[in-house]
């Protein structure tokens, strides 16, 4: 899939600042199985699995002496794991958490205990829920039947709940189209009363099942030097992130399947540089920060 | 000692009137600003003799720099399209009416200052100490962030503005991070009044009253840091917009105290706080 460039320099990202720690809670377990899945979750690839409430309570410790500043959690579908709801809750006592969830498989009384958990604490619990557009028509054949009634009927819980969902979406249209799309995706969020609906948009990645789909990165999609010399590293999430699976801790939520990914088994090993050598480096490089919410989106100040 | 700070201005001149007025009522003769000169509000021009006049310590926010070096936009880190469109309006109007001299005079303002007061390291910033335009929120910031912030930049207490909402933090060993608030605008609360910061250090804390004296110490010293809620004459502020033909929902902030825009940068829990 992911291949070193034939010629030229490969530019390497430092770790800035570990401001963000990522959670592949539920390995790349999932309840659904997406054609753009970028992991290429399903319900039978456990090529990552579960993490334990244990291993999280060590990295959140781990975490202290770095100075994180959000924890972020995903999958697979977070949800899967039976041990979420204690996992979220410990979590909420070291900071600010954001769960990136399909919305299909939520329960009310794991949205009670999750919302208690919030206001006994004064950080933020956000909900990112994934759906691919405002109808059926635009979700389902990428997310499965009924997907989007199920999905939307998640946004609702959460919303009953008290929490304020932020809705994101894989483009799957033209980049002109994306005003439309989101103004009648508001519309069908009002109808469902969600009267302060959140959208974000999000670029595709060609990997996983997705380079199935479409077709995949050609070999000059690839970052080159001269590119990264007037181009603000921040904006790339690995110079601000790192991942914790069941297999050890990787530069990113994004390049589970290469190799070079796994950095380490600690934190403290995982700090090092990057090469930016895949394919799905030329996407975060051409969007930017595509995974983090927009109250943390990074902007460069030159 | 005693010092008031002041966060972003937006332009309010008749909030910083009030602020200095306040300040000095309240014995503090002091001032600082954190920056964000221009924004939101009408006649940027008219804050300037006011921050000379009273001695106004000023550092550089992302808005000052924009105008300052002649940038496209305010740099003010939104994300969401209708949040840009209008912080691009405001921006322009401000571009617009900002005399030469003010422009070069935000050019040259520095973006960090540092303090030492009684023996406290005081490092004023506008977003944070390592990213001019950085949102630090109450509610998605870890405390062992801001730990690492103050330890990694040497300082005691870091205040700071930029989201336009106060908040305070006491993290190891007594340090203190403080978002002192805006002048510019109200705080999304539902009141028309805007925010400032007061700190007193050492000798000049208030003499113990019964209820606690002192909100703590930092190196031993002891140190008070009061949020201050002002009222100002919000209605002529409101007006004022209206004749420069500023756009309907700014003026709505201005009179009813809730957000109108800029809220798809708001984390959950602020958001909730709002009515929009
Ligand atoms: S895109 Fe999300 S919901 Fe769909 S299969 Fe992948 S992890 Fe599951
Ligand atoms: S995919 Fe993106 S975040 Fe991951 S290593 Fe490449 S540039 Fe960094
Ligand atoms: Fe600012």
């Amino acid at each position: 899939m992911s291949s070193l460039p034939t010629s030229g320099n490969v530019p390497h990202v430092e770790l800035r600042s570990l401001d963000e720690l990522w959670f592949q809670v539920s390995g790349t377990l999932c309840n659904l199985e997406c054609t753009h899945c970028f992991i290429s979750c399903s319900p039978h690839n456990d090529s990552f699995s579960y993490l334990s409430l244990e291993t999280v309570a060590k990295s959140l410790e781990e975490s202290i002496r770095w100075g994180v500043k959000e924890y972020y959690f995903t999958g697979g579908e977070p949800f899967l794991n039976r041990e979420i709801v204690p996992i979220l809750e410990r979590t909420l006592e070291y900071g600010p958490v954001t769960v990136l969830t399909n919305g299909t498989v939520l329960k009310a009384e794991w949205l009670s205990r999750l919302r208690d958990a919030e206001q006994r604490g004064s950080y933020s619990l956000e909900f990112r829920v994934s759906i691919d557009g405002p109808t059926p028509a635009t979700n389902d054949p990428i997310r499965g039947p009924r997907t989007f009634e199920r999905a939307m009927k998640g946004v609702r819980l959460l919303v009953e709940h008290g929490f304020l969902p932020i809705i994101t979406m894989a483009r799957t249209w033209d980049l002109s189209e994306d005003e439309r799309i989101l103004e009648e995706f508001r519309g069908v969020l009002k109808e469902q009363s969600c009267d302060r609906p959140r959208l974000k948009v999000l670029p595709r990645l060609q990997i996983g099942a997705e380079a199935d789909r479409s077709e995949g990165y050609g070999q000059h999609d690839r970052i080159t030097p001269e590119m990264m010399q007037e181009f603000d590293e921040s904006q790339l999430i690995c110079n601000h992130s790192r991942v914790v699976t069941d297999r050890g801790v990787y530069v990113c939520p994004i390049l589970l399947d290469a190799p070079d990914a796994r950095l380490g088994e600690t934190l403290e090993a995982a700090a090092v540089d990057f090469p930016l050598s895949h394919g799905a480096c030329y996407t975060c490089y051409q969007y930017g920060a595509i995974c983090t919410n927009l109250s943390a989106a990074k902007s460069s100040t030159t | 000692m005693k010092l008031a700070i002041f966060g972003g201005i937006y332009n309010n001149y008749l909030a910083l009137e009030a602020a200095i007025a306040d300040a000095r009522a309240r014995g503090v003769d002091d001032f600082y600003c954190l920056g964000d000169l221009g924004a939101f509000g009408p006649h940027p021009d008219r804050v300037f003799p006011l921050l000379k006049e009273a001695g106004v310590v000023c550092i550089q926010g992302n808005y000052d720099d924009s105008i300052g070096n002649d940038l496209d936009d305010c740099q003010c880190g939104y994300t969401d399209p209708r949040d840009n469109h209008f912080a691009q309006i405001s921006y322009e109007y401000t571009y617009r009416n900002t005399a030469p001299e003010n422009r070069r005079w935000m050019r040259d303002l520095l973006t960090e200052l540092r303090l030492e007061v009684d023996g406290i390291r005081f490092l004023l910033c506008h977003g944070s100490p390592r990213q001019t335009n950085e949102f630090l929120w109450d509610s998605t910031t870890s405390t062992h962030f801001l730990d690492k912030l103050a330890r990694d930049h040497n300082a005691d207490v870091v205040l700071a503005t930029h989201t336009g909402i106060h908040w305070q933090r006491e993290l190891s060993e007594g340090r203190r991070f403080v978002n002192v608030g805006v002048l510019g605008r109200p705080e999304n609360d539902g009141s028309t009044n805007v925010w400032y910061t007061i700190i007193r250090t050492g000798n000049d804390l208030p003499k113990p009253t019964g209820s606690a004296p002192w909100d703590s110490t930092v190196n031993n010293t002891p140190i008070q840091i009061e949020f201050i809620p002002l009222a100002y004459n919000h209605e002529r502020l409101a007006q004022e917009m209206q004749d420069e033909g500023l756009p309907e929902e700014f003026i709505n902030t201005i009179r009813t105290g809730w957000w109108t825009t800029c809220l798809e940068v708001l984390p959950s829990r602020e958001r909730r706080a709002g009515k929009w």
